[in-house]
């Protein structure tokens, strides 16, 4: 493991890179969803499926796998003192992010075709 | 080493008066970890609303029973707290705020405002 990364710091700066994609993608979407109300099936499927809200989601849900990753590791250590205990968490957390990330996906891409 | 260990211990958590920072801190830790156990079950009402019109209306139906305010309330809460929260670390992080009394107004800042913005959807919503 080099320096950089025994550091923390690529953590530090990666769950503020994702804090600041997932504030803009968040409030951005909030505003428009309110102001627009998509409030049929049809207002709301037709919403995702616009280019811009459809890749807003994808990138939101992007930051948000990562940002859930850096933070959920920093709890996790915090207070899973054992290594093995604590190896079993994170892969199990790991796996079930990555698993969220494409199921997410699979929705957004199944909404625009 | 033995007075060492004696030196006493205060550390009982429900008779020390956390500075208003210190709550922001531990709520955005509890709020974060809320929507991390959140995320597949947005993510399932999510792919269920886009499914049909017959899914789109049982969401619906679900959301808008009493518990399913409820915990859109709480969830909605997380969400605004990890935000708000989440800005005062960023602009701390330019050392915006960063003096006792700074840290100590941005902190009330962050509950006000999270208040604030709370009240204006959940009344957009109604």
């Amino acid at each position: 493991m080099s320096g950089q990364d025994a550091s923390g710091l690529r953590a530090w700066m990666l769950q503020r890179v994702s804090a600041v994609v997932l504030a803009l993608c968040f409030s951005s979407m909030l505003i428009a969803w309110l102001m627009q109300r998509p409030l049929t099936y049809d207002a709301w499927r037709a919403w995702i499926a616009h280019p811009v809200v459809n890749i807003a989601s994808l990138l939101f849900f992007i930051a948000l796998v990562v940002h859930a990753w850096v933070g959920v590791r920093d709890v996790v250590i915090d207070y899973v003192r054992s290594t093995a205990v604590r190896f079993v968490v994170l892969v199990s957390v790991a796996t079930s992010l990555l698993a969220m990330l494409v199921w997410a996906f699979r929705i957004l891409l199944r909404v625009t075709s | 080493m033995s007075s060492f260990k004696k030196r006493p211990v205060f550390l009982d958590i429900t008779r020390i008066r956390m500075p208003v920072a210190a709550l922001v801190s531990i709520a955005h830790r509890l709020s974060g970890v809320l929507l991390f156990l959140t995320i597949p079950v947005v993510i399932y009402f999510f792919d269920l609303s886009l499914r049909s019109a017959q899914d789109f209306a049982a969401v619906n139906s679900m959301l808008n029973s009493v518990p399913g305010k409820l915990s859109m309330l709480v969830v909605l809460w997380a969400l605004l707290h990890h935000l708000c929260a989440g800005i005062r670390y960023l602009l701390l992080d330019l050392r915006i705020g960063l003096t006792r009394d700074g840290a100590r107004l941005g902190a009330w800042i962050v509950f006000g405002a999270e208040a604030l913005a709370l009240l204006i959807i959940v009344g957009m919503l109604r």
